[in-house]
């Protein structure tokens, strides 16, 4: 146990502040080898974090590195570093901290190997770099303790998979090392401990208070909200009077492109012009500092942001958090409602505005969740083996390795504490030769072994490229925007598949601002200022969140209800007459609608297993509909149900969902589709497959980039037991795919399915005939796609396709 | 098969959605930037070890090709190894293929920049191929932009794209002006250039057009839009810019 010195007790007294419970029961376990603290957003959770090694390092601390803070948020870290340094500075410790991320200057970066802070404030990637280099166990000699901050927000992604392999690789550096996690609010704390200890080591587990109960409703409006959309415009005036009604507001919204539509829509209300500014993730650097800064100073009375405002910084006082639209996650709600009163003990204020008419249903139930403090989430399966194979290749750069030693290593990591022998050699083997059926590579290979039995890099050159392409973010291309003319205002950044749609003239919003495109100069999309009120092209895309397994099955027990006092009385007299006419979805039991609908013969399938699997098991349905000579045109997919229509009437729905058809239709015709090769490119790039293409690296033509869909093709064709195709099927039980809740679907229903023939539309399966993003049963239509537009260009040029064809046209034989 | 009808100086060709040109009246099977061996030279050079099948792959396209038009003559305009090594370094299941494939027609192997002569090879090896008027070399040659002048090569690996609305389409191509014909590279890993590039585009008397292989053959004008290809489904390795001269 270690006491809290006196100068300690002093600052905090001074600044009239008690010592929380959690941060005293922190030091009291300092010398843990693990432990994690759950507090809320405001439970001076960093604080905590950090108190045992500001005691440890004390006033005249020796030089070398102490403590690592790693934070999944670059501006996190710059901001840790400004709240340390009032107890550093006012308890007078002489305590050097600093911070190492993707921002910082080479120069910096080259002093702090040589002569490193106590403490160093960094990001998984920076220290994944940082592991790669062969003087890092210098660097690391001595470190005491690690500190990962939001870790809740890591363990969802392979950053976080790749931060713990990193520390399973220091840990041999510095055998005392010890960890400690900080997370928000989560549903299974033991799930994050075990990512979090040297496996098997314990990890205790600390809760702190978690406040009073959040005083969370939903946005009562004049205008009912619309069947369907995800804008919540009919809200506008409300969200207005509440903005009025408070000191400043956060306006949360699910997807980049909502926000910005809410943004314009808001201005274009704004009659008392109330500052109000956007934040989200595609704004250009400065626009984000700039709306952050006034943030801070409290000039804005309302921000519109995204989950780029999710984190744990603190922007100020922040007295209601309105959420746009269904939060989809439990989880991310809570988190978003904190950010609202980031005091300790006063509860939270926040307002729920559904989109549409199902969004109420659950936003109801989401809120309902809230006040049960029944939180979601779903188990990750084992650590993935793309993360590991580039794992390899970082300790690769560092110097040679013995395979015993790294393979028992990796096996200290929770994610990947069961991992064979076999699997870990694969990826061995991957990195080494490409691992193919054909041996092509023996005498090329990229790690190769030595005599003495370790492996080593065959070119040392080679470390260069690896290290390039450390990390696992997701990046999706994007092209910079910019105002044509000279040093342009930057605007910030688009999709570059959003850019190539755009023809010089199109307008579009970014920065709440609309734009008109006009060409493309060095890989940066240059636009003009555009007067017109409304964009032409809507906006840009953006991910969208599927709901989750949890609040699903949430909005099935609702459906059960007898009746809904609780609900708007037009929502609850639309289940009604949906539950009158045809029947509500059940948990235990798939519905499954056929009904003629203007000329064509509709299917509604209630499967509730969120959007991105509603959309694959449309996929394959509707391949089996087309074997069958149903002749199915096209689908929809929302997180709830798949609606399909198509020339031929549905008599027995049941051959459809058999979980044996299903699965073969995954194996053998999906794996040709675009979600799969999505899902292959981002494990190929992991893996180190192939490299990064990033606007940058094309623009500097430094490194080969290839055509990852050709690939996967020449792969399945010719060595269709690669290892990288068995990680994509891996891949494909979760994200895009999702076949893994379409399992759970099939595991709940185990076959009861209610097949319902009726003779015109329900009620809950109308709003799906106005849902955007309706995806043609594909074949024809790619083809019909270029034709059309092959014809309007010909047509416009004044050429016809005649052009430059023979008088007499000869056959192929 | 699906084909697209050009005419260059009056000579009835035929584009193949495989990116083979067919002149049916000569007998005369047109390909271009096979680039075999393209996976091994990168595993040499660069380090990068791409699924071993490239060539397995280019040779299976080809051989469908000839199956269909059986030609009596097979034109192959350059850079159809990726260097001199990769032509020596093929399998032998791979050379078998491609020995299949010579053995009873005229093979004519044109002189790229990436494989001055891989000689131990059957076909004769010309710099410059010429057939009833129509030239045949590798890299178009600027200064000839005669009216007479009618010429096919290959060399620049040409790609266009379609915006249309919601999605965008990009494929390899080829362009014409009805004097002058660029093929597509039909190799399997390799590059494209955007046919709007200037470099491609000064060798054209406008107007040209730009015809996709693939599925649905279809001409467009050059350039489609102002949109160049940003994202090649392909490789461009600084040391193999097709725009560079040839060495």
């Amino acid at each position: 146990m270690r006491a809290l010195p006196h100068k300690f007790i002093d600052w905090f007294s001074g600044r009239g502040w008690s010592v929380h419970p959690h941060q005293i029961e922190m030091l009291d376990r300092a010398d843990d080898p693990a432990l994690l603290l759950i507090a809320p957003t405001g439970g001076g959770k960093t604080l905590a974090g950090f108190l045992p090694t500001l005691v440890e390092l004390g006033a005249q601390p020796k030089p070398g590195l102490h403590t690592l803070y790693v934070s999944p948020l670059k501006a996190l870290a710059a901001d840790i570093k400004r709240n340390l340094s009032a107890p550093i500075d006012e308890i007078g410790l002489d305590i050097r901290v600093e911070d190492r991320t993707g921002d910082t200057s080479a120069t910096r970066k080259k002093h702090q190997r040589a002569d490193p802070p106590h403490i160093l404030l960094t990001t998984p990637e920076s220290l994944a770099l940082l592991t790669s280099y062969e003087d890092a166990p210098r660097m690391f000699k001595g470190v005491q303790r690690v500190i990962i901050d939001e870790i809740h927000a890591l363990s969802e992604s392979k950053r976080g998979d790749q931060l713990m392999l990193a520390l399973a690789r220091l840990q041999s550096l510095c055998p005392g090392l010890r960890r400690v996690g900080l997370s928000a609010t989560v549903e299974d704390p033991s799930a994050i401990a075990h990512l979090l200890a040297r496996h098997p080591d314990p990890c205790a587990i600390l809760h702190a208070d978690p406040g009073p109960p959040p005083d969370i409703a939903m946005l009562r409006t004049d205008a009912p909200a619309p069947w369907v959309g995800g804008g919540a415009h009919y809200a506008i005036p409300a969200v207005l009077e509440q903005v009025k009604q408070h000191r400043t507001t956060l306006i949360f919204h699910n997807t980049r492109a909502q926000a910005e539509l809410f943004f314009h829509a808001l201005w274009m209300a704004n009659t008392d012009a109330l500052p109000i500014g956007i934040h989200h993730g595609s704004l250009s650097r400065e626009q984000r500092q700039r709306v952050e800064a006034a943030m801070v100073a409290g000039t804005l009375r309302a921000i519109v942001c995204t989950g780029s405002l999710d984190l744990g910084i603190d922007w100020g006082d922040v007295d209601l958090v309105i959420q746009i639209g269904a939060p989809k996650n439990v989880k991310r709600l809570v988190q978003r409602i904190g950010r609202a009163n980031h005091r300790y003990n006063a509860p939270s204020k926040a307002l729920l505005v559904p989109a549409n008419r199902f969004e109420i249903v659950e936003c109801f139930a989401a809120l309902q969740a809230v006040l049960d403090r029944d939180l979601d989430g779903d188990p990750r399966g084992h650590g993935p083996r793309d993360v590991l194979c580039q794992h390899i290749l970082i300790t690769a750069c560092a110097g040679p390795f013995s395979a015993d030693a790294l393979f028992t290593e990796v096996t200290q990591t929770g994610a990947y504490s069961t991992l064979t022998r076999p699997e870990f050699d694969d990826c061995l083997t991957f990195c080494a030769t490409g691992g193919y059926a054909l041996r092509a590579y023996d005498q090329w290979q990229k790690l190769l072994q030595r005599p003495d039995g370790l492996w080593q890099l065959r070119d040392p050159r080679s470390a260069r490229n690896i290290r390039m392409n450390i990390g696992t973010i997701q990046d999706t291309d994007t092209l910079k925007v910019r105002l044509r003319g000279r040093g342009g205002a930057p605007l910030g950044e688009i999709e570059e598949s959003f850019a190539a749609t755009l023809t010089p003239g199109d307008t579009f919003l970014i920065g709440g601002r609309i734009v008109r495109y006009e060409g493309l100069r060095e890989m940066v999309v240059e636009v003009s200022k555009n007067a017109s009120k409304t964009p032409k092209i809507a906006t840009f895309m953006g991910t969208r969140f599927a709901t989750s397994t949890q609040l699903s099955s949430r909005i099935l027990r609702l459906f059960d209800q007898p009746d809904w006092p609780e609900l708007p009385r037009h929502t609850a007299d639309w289940l009604a007459l949906q539950r009158k006419v045809s029947q509500l979805p059940r948990n235990d039991r798939l519905l499954v609608e056929s009904f003629p609908h203007d000329g064509r013969h509709h299917v509604c399938i209630y499967g509730f297993a969120g959007r991105n699997a509603m959309q694959t098991l449309g996929l394959l349905v509707t391949r089996r509909m087309e074997q069958q000579g149903l002749a199915p045109l096209g689908f929809v997919a929302t997180d709830y149900a798949t609606l399909i229509w198509g020339l031929e009437p549905l008599r027995d729905a049941a051959p459809l969902f058999s979980p044996a058809n299903l699965r073969e239709g995954l194996e053998s015709w999906l794996a040709g589709n675009a979600v799969m090769k999505r899902t292959f490119k981002s494990s190929a790039i992991i893996a180190g497959l192939i490299a990064r293409n990033t606007p940058a690296a094309r623009k500097t033509g430094r490194q080969a980039t290839f055509n990852s869909d050709i690939l996967y093709d020449t792969l399945r064709k010719y060595d269709p037991d690669h290892l990288m195709l068995e990680i994509t099927r891996e891949e494909a039980l979760r994200g895009l795919v999702d076949f893994g809740r379409i399992e759970e679907m099939l595991g709940r229903v185990e076959g009861r399915i209610d097949h319902l023939q009726l003779s015109r539309i329900t009620p809950l399966a109308a709003p799906l005939l106005l849902e955007m993003g309706r995806v043609p049963v594909e074949g024809a239509a790619t083809e019909r796609l270029v034709l059309q537009e092959a014809h309007r260009l010909m047509a416009q040029a004044g050429l016809s396709q005649a052009t430059f064809a023979g008088t007499d046209t000869p056959s192929v034989g | 098969m699906n084909s697209y009808p050009i005419s260059v100086a009056r000579h009835a060709l035929l584009a193949l959605p495989s990116g083979g040109l067919w002149w049916p009246d000569a007998g005369l099977l047109c390909v271009s930037d096979l680039h075999f061996g393209k996976s091994g030279r990168m595993a040499r050079r660069a380090g990068l070890l791409l699924p071993p099948y490239d060539t397995l792959e280019t040779l299976a396209r080809l051989s469908k090709d000839i199956e269909a038009t059986k030609p009596q003559k097979v034109v192959c305009l350059g850079d159809s190894f990726d260097d001199l090594q990769a032509a020596r370094t093929l399998s032998a299941n791979e050379n078998a293929l491609l020995h299949q494939l010579i053995d009873g027609r005229d093979w004519i192997w044109i002189e790229g920049n990436h494989d001055p002569a891989p000689t131990h090879l059957g076909g004769l090896h010309q710099a410059v191929f010429i057939q009833d008027g129509l030239t045949f070399r590798h890299i178009a040659d600027e200064e000839a932009q005669t009216e007479t002048h009618a010429e096919i090569s290959g060399h620049f690996h040409p790609k266009t794209k379609l915006a249309t609305r919601g999605r965008s389409i990009s494929r390899p191509c080829f362009v014409t002006d009805g004097q002058r014909l660029i093929m597509p590279a039909y190799g399997t890993y390799t590059g494209g250039l955007s046919c709007g590039d200037s470099a491609l585009r000064k060798l054209f008397k406008a107007p040209a057009i730009a015809i996709l292989t693939g599925d649905t053959m279809v001409g467009v004008p050059v350039p489609p839009n102002a949109m160049p290809v940003t994202k090649t489904p392909v490789t461009k390795m600084t040391t193999t810019k097709p725009r560079s001269k040839p060495t």
